[in-house]
């Protein structure tokens, strides 16, 4: 391998100033996974501001799971430095569900520490939907959630279906997402 | 019987020792040192693909002395590699091929570790392939080696020569065949040469329709026209049997109804997948040259290829090796971008349709962008809805004579930055 090491440095000599493209590589990403997505019947985008491709909401309307019947809208940001961070994306409606906070904060492991480059917004939607289908108790940011998840799956229904048409959980009120 | 525990390490490799123990008047640059001998035994090196040419590479890999292999490859086995994939047997079929492969090397060579990646290349992300010394690649997939050569050019970073990972590429169609060595960024690359490649011939519409005369013909009616008809927006996928056997039987009933004969399970298989029958002396011959440019590249013990070596089968056993020369506006290793002139009053769709058939770029379903806004996209559904009354406009409506648009494509590994200059 020694000779290349020496060749590399010849074009080094060479290279002179790279230009850069006008466009950053995180914007050219997100052009690139929005142009291939394929999305599933339960999704709808919306872009607030079409010429804004860094900026849009995600509809999902499960159609199986304890969360059936309800349409979920997510905000999605992504920066300039995408794909080597994450997109951050937050949940617009006060839903009671162990994973997403009161304040739209989501827990998603590929949102966070399980997050790389390769992944796609594609990747992000899909791991949106299975937590709406599979809301996973030994994660929670809402631990009383998460405790009721546990503890008694078939309450933990109920303060759903109750949660989704805007009643109170344990006290709290949450947002009316019934889908129209 | 000779007792394989009492080969010495200079018994088993002596072959390679020859090569690697002596100096050369050709290269009197090398220098023999007991460190090379240990550095092909230890350093890594990644072989994707595992099917006739990766065969191939493994074994050669291993019978050179290369001693810690990886290899990835997405697909099972199917009874129709087996003549030539000669690391599989009948007992193989739908396992997957990397992770047979690999056993079968391991048992089959003394001190060799061939580690499988039973997954798509995709899948993998830079530090896995910042670990590897060399890769060498024996695919079929013109969409797979765009992909890897653009994330190794992207790799690189040129104050660290770590990043730098030689890449060979093996290819074979019938009885042809290339090797070449790519040191990206630095010598020509994949996407340098992607005008050498001609459009794969479809077949025309029309005809497929209306009057069809050939198989091919009822097998593209099948898959272009019936498909979606019977299975509205389900994508089909080539790799499903039950896929390949819809077609087939919707083709055969098309062919008897014009009394065409011809249609067969593999030659559908064969119009859908683009398959060309694949030759086992072309791709023992473009692997041992892979695997060849791979020791001297690891050694030094020869100079490498500069850079690409070309072989046809055809009437005559032949080979031409010439120096591929780095394209200036190439897309992945270049920084600048592509030209192109198109008159202003022509329709965005226009250009769209242009840039599909153009043979250098060949897209599919692109999308368009000027300074990050959108100009048109094929998704999401309510975006490509918003955007498309602009296919309509004509260019110079859109944006200026010199503006970089930036187009994306599942054919292209990221994009093309194409400065358009409005006529
Ligand atoms: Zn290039």
């Amino acid at each position: 391998m020694i000779k290349i090491w020496s060749m590399k440095k010849e074009s080094l000599a060479t290279a002179g100033d790279k230009k850069k493209p006008k466009v950053s590589a995180g914007q050219i990403r997100v052009q690139k996974d929005l142009n291939e997505l394929d999305l599933p019947k339960t999704m709808k985008m919306t872009f607030p501001a079409p010429e804004d491709l860094l900026n849009f909401e995600l509809e999902i309307s499960p159609d199986e799971g304890f969360y059936a019947g309800g349409t979920f809208k997510f905000s999605f940001a992504v920066n300039g430095n995408y794909p080597h961070d994450a997109p951050s994306v937050k949940c617009l409606q006060k839903i009671y569900h162990p994973n997403i906070q009161a304040d739209g904060k989501i827990c998603l492991n590929i949102l966070r520490e399980d997050w790389k480059p390769v992944l796609t917004l594609n990747s992000v939607m899909v791991g949106l939907q299975y937590l709406l289908l599979e809301p996973n108790a030994d994660d929670p940011l809402n631990k009383e959630a998460a405790d009721d998840l546990r503890n008694n799956r078939r309450a933990f229904e109920q303060n759903v279906h109750k949660s989704i048409r805007g009643g109170s959980v344990n006290g709290v009120a949450y947002d009316n997402v019934i889908s129209k | 019987m000779v007792d394989t525990q009492t080969i010495t390490d200079h018994e088993r490799w002596a072959g390679v020792y020859k090569l690697l123990d002596r100096t050369s008047r050709i290269h009197p640059e090398f220098e023999p040192q007991e460190e090379i001998k240990e550095f092909i035994k230890t350093c890594k090196i990644l072989v994707i693909g595992a099917g006739g040419l990766g065969c191939e590479i493994l074994k050669n890999l291993a019978l050179s002395g290369f001693g810690d292999i990886h290899v990835i490859d997405m697909d099972t086995i199917d009874v129709s590699n087996l003549n030539r994939q000669f690391l599989f047997r009948r007992a193989d079929v739908g396992k997957p091929k990397a992770v047979t492969a690999a056993a079968f090397v391991n048992k089959r060579v003394q001190g060799v570790t061939v580690t499988p990646h039973y997954c798509k290349i995709q899948d993998k992300d830079e530090d896995f392939y910042q670990e590897f010394a060399l890769i060498i690649c024996g695919l079929d997939s013109i969409e797979a080696r765009r992909w890897i050569n653009a994330t190794l050019v992207g790799m690189r970073d040129e104050d660290n020569p770590d990043t730098l990972k030689p890449l060979i590429d093996g290819g074979t169609e019938g009885f042809k065949g290339q090797a070449r060595v790519i040191l990206p960024g630095i010598t020509s690359c994949y996407e340098c040469s992607m005008d050498m490649l001609s459009k794969p011939t479809g077949f025309p519409l029309c005809t497929i329709a209306n009057t069809p005369r050939l198989p091919e013909h009822c097998i593209e009616w099948a898959s272009v026209l019936e498909w979606s008809n019977k299975h509205g927006d389900r994508k089909m996928d080539t790799d499903d049997p039950k896929d390949i056997q819809w077609l087939y039987e919707t083709a055969l009933a098309r062919a008897k109804q014009y009394n065409i004969q011809g249609v067969t399970y593999s030659l559908t298989q064969g119009v859908v997948k683009n398959i060309i029958p694949a030759i086992a002396a072309t791709n023992a011959i473009v692997a041992a040259s892979c695997c060849n440019e791979a020791l001297k590249i690891a050694t030094t013990c020869a100079k490498n290829l500069d850079n690409y070596m070309m072989y046809s089968g055809n009437d005559s056993v032949y080979t031409y090796t010439f120096e591929h020369q780095r394209k200036d506006d190439c897309p992945v290793c270049s920084n600048s971008s592509t030209k192109l002139d198109f008159r202003g009053d022509k329709t965005l769709e226009e250009f769209m349709d242009y840039l599909k058939e153009k043979p250098d770029i060949q897209l599919k379903r692109p999308g368009f962008a000027v300074g990050g806004k959108p100009l048109y996209l094929q998704a999401p559904k309510q975006l490509e809805e918003a955007l498309r009354p602009n296919l309509v406009k004509p260019l110079k409506e859109l944006f200026s004579s010199g503006d970089e648009v930036t187009i994306t494509d599942s054919t292209l590994p990221f994009s093309l930055q194409a400065v358009v200059t409005l006529t």
